[in-house]
């Protein structure tokens, strides 16, 4: 199972790694989900998935799923979920003002905005 | 069991929660906000002198044991920087009454100030490692918001990279947590300290140093990760860029010496060599970019960078005087950056411009500011006996101590490029022959400038009264150099 869970984290990061050196910047938002979505796959498998055991300790119980990184798996998915809505508002407003989603013609400096 | 060292993250975000009920009403926000930070700088001056009284404090929420809750530690280090972040934030934010815009103002600048210092202090703070990735997410997604409000079309743009570049470091970071987490089987970081000591550093573990370094060295912008640092940094106006300059790229600089003190210790001949080569380089690309540009924003920007290379050079060394010198720069770095950003923001406002070929005897007509501008690039340039100077002899001293001849000697020379960096801004916008300039008000020129004389007279005090700020220096860096003391207080019990 943790094979499994591996390769698919893996899977995920080739997708996002193909998705963000693309072009496109509704693509790139894209690719930036599934990458904190490879890292969550990820921080679950590393602690051990523990078959079916449930992740609760109590007396008497000898066989459980390692909680914590259900816990920290749930964190970093809140906080992936705030940071993309912030990203795909942010696209589209970058869209809106800058009338293309190409960041090849986004460059700039200063002397040329 | 104290709540002291809780202050100084709960009361910018209690603050800032009430700041959003307030939105329209800009002079309450004002009040509220340096109330706010007032009472931080207390609570966190009374910690300062709390450690060093009784010694590191610790307190894990909710009463679990040490290894198994979310541990919050305030050594000497960490108590330092929250001190030095609030009244600095403070002062920016005074700053910011007269600068900012109404706009801005009443689209949550405030509030977003203050979740950032919550997320900056919290990182400070933080015993816990996955604790400080969630601290760094609370100020970056702040951090995105003061980045971009305003929206402006340059501004839009760079933020998206500034955010792309934050976002997939922050996916590196959980990778790494997780990576260690399977290898040591704890997030705490005094257990993680402990248990790496006990088994020393396998390979694996140096894989996931260099991997954190990655991680930090994004934030920090160490050399060859700095490339979004100029343009994302120039984007938002002076007080955030002064912000972002003074204290985000510091948090990075504080996680890079915490693990590299705590963690990675035991294969000094690997990691420390990395972060000793990554620090010269790292100066050599501030100093070039330092050098190339002729527009205000971007050479104080590229001279964060000399900074962070200088801190780190002294953090590579592990000796005493190496340690010290890294912890007495870098405060007085956070201190000096944000002087120059306020006062390069006040030529800004008198000129109406950031490059300097279109600017020039300004010293005709604001002699203070010229005078004050002076006496922050001295101190950055570390001339006796402003702050600069004791921090990079400490520094240097560290480096030949370890016999490190050349490398100490390119650290001796930056000093140079920086001095000759900000002197071409005092030559090209102060002397030469006056320009036009755009009107502005002179009460508002007026009320821009206390803030930023607050701010150099302070890290003048700094430099000159080094000989009562040296006793909690040195604090800091026993604990730093002895992470003994950092575990045992921590899982005492």
């Amino acid at each position: 199972m943790e094979l499994l869970m591996a390769v698919t984290a893996g899977l995920l990061f080739t997708a996002a790694i193909y998705l963000i050196l693309s072009r496109s910047l509704i693509k790139v938002v894209l690719g930036t989900g599934l990458l904190s979505h490879g890292a969550h796959l990820f921080i679950l498998t590393m602690g051990g998935l523990g078959g079916d055991a449930p992740p609760v300790l109590a007396d008497g119980v000898d066989s459980f799923a390692d909680p914590l990184p259900q816990a920290l798996i749930l964190t970093a998915i809140v906080i992936s979920f705030g940071v993309t809505a912030f990203i795909l508002v942010l696209a589209y407003r970058t869209y809106a003002v800058h009338k293309t989603d190409d960041l090849s013609l986004m460059k700039g400096n200063d002397e040329h905005d | 069991m104290i709540n002291l060292l809780l202050f100084p993250i709960i009361i910018p975000f209690f603050t800032a929660i009430l700041l959003l009920f307030f939105k329209e009403q800009v002079r309450i926000q004002r009040v509220l906000t340096v109330i706010g930070l007032s009472a931080g700088i207390a609570a966190a001056l009374s910690l300062v002198y709390k450690v060093k009284q009784d010694g590191i404090q610790s307190i894990t929420l909710g009463s679990w044991p040490a290894p198994f809750g979310i541990t919050l530690v305030s050594d000497m280090l960490s108590a330092l920087l929250v001190t030095t972040t609030l009244i600095i934030t403070l002062i920016i934010v005074i700053y910011s009454f007269s600068s900012i815009g109404r706009e801005r103002e009443r689209f949550f600048y405030y509030p977003a100030i203050l979740f950032m210092i919550t997320g900056v202090n919290g990182a400070f703070t933080t015993g816990d490692i996955f604790n400080m990735f969630v601290f760094f997410e609370v100020l970056l997604i702040a951090s995105y918001l003061l980045i971009v409000l305003g929206g402006e079309k340059r501004q839009l743009r760079e933020s998206i990279k500034y955010i792309l570049v934050n976002v997939i470091s922050s996916a590196f970071f959980v990778i790494t947590i997780a990576y260690l987490y399977s290898v040591v089987g704890t997030l705490n970081m005094a257990d993680i300290g402990d248990k790496i000591a006990s088994i020393g550093q396998p390979p694996i573990l140096s894989v996931i140093g260099v991997l954190m370094m990655l991680v930090f060295g994004i934030k920090a912008g160490i050399f060859p990760l700095y490339f979004w640092m100029p343009g994302s940094y120039a984007a938002p106006p002076v007080p955030i860029l002064a912000l972002f300059g003074a204290l985000l790229t510091k948090v990075g600089v504080y996680a890079i010496m915490r693990i590299d003190t705590l963690f990675f210790v035991s294969d000094l001949g690997f990691t420390h060599t990395i972060l000793l080569v990554l620090a010269l380089l790292t100066i050599a690309a501030g100093c070039i970019g330092a050098l190339a540009y002729f527009d205000l924003k971007q050479i104080i920007i590229y001279n964060i960078l000399i900074a962070i290379g200088v801190i780190l050079f002294g953090v590579a060394q592990m000796n005493e005087p190496g340690m010290q010198g890294a912890i007495f720069y870098l405060l007085h770095d956070m201190l000096i950056k944000g002087a120059l950003f306020l006062l390069i923001g006040i030529i800004i406002y008198v000129t109406g411009t950031s490059n300097l070929r279109e600017m020039g005897g300004l010293i005709k007509t604001h002699p203070s500011l010229g005078w004050m501008y002076l006496v922050a690039a001295f101190g950055l340039a570390g001339i006796p006996p402003l702050s600069g100077f004791v921090g990079k002899l400490l520094i240097v001293q560290g480096g030949f101590e370890h016999g490190r001849l050349f490398s100490t000697i390119v650290i001796l020379a930056s000093s140079l490029v920086v001095l000759l960096s900000v002197i071409r801004i005092f030559v090209y916008a102060f002397w030469g022959e006056p320009k036009v300039l755009r009107p502005s008000d002179r009460s508002i020129y007026r009320r821009m400038m206390f803030p930023a004389v607050l701010l150099v007279a302070l890290s003048v005090a700094y430099g000159v009264g080094t000989e009562w700020i040296y006793p909690y220096i040195s604090d800091a860096a026993h604990v730093l150099l002895n992470p003994d003391s950092y575990i045992t207080a921590v899982l005492k019990e």
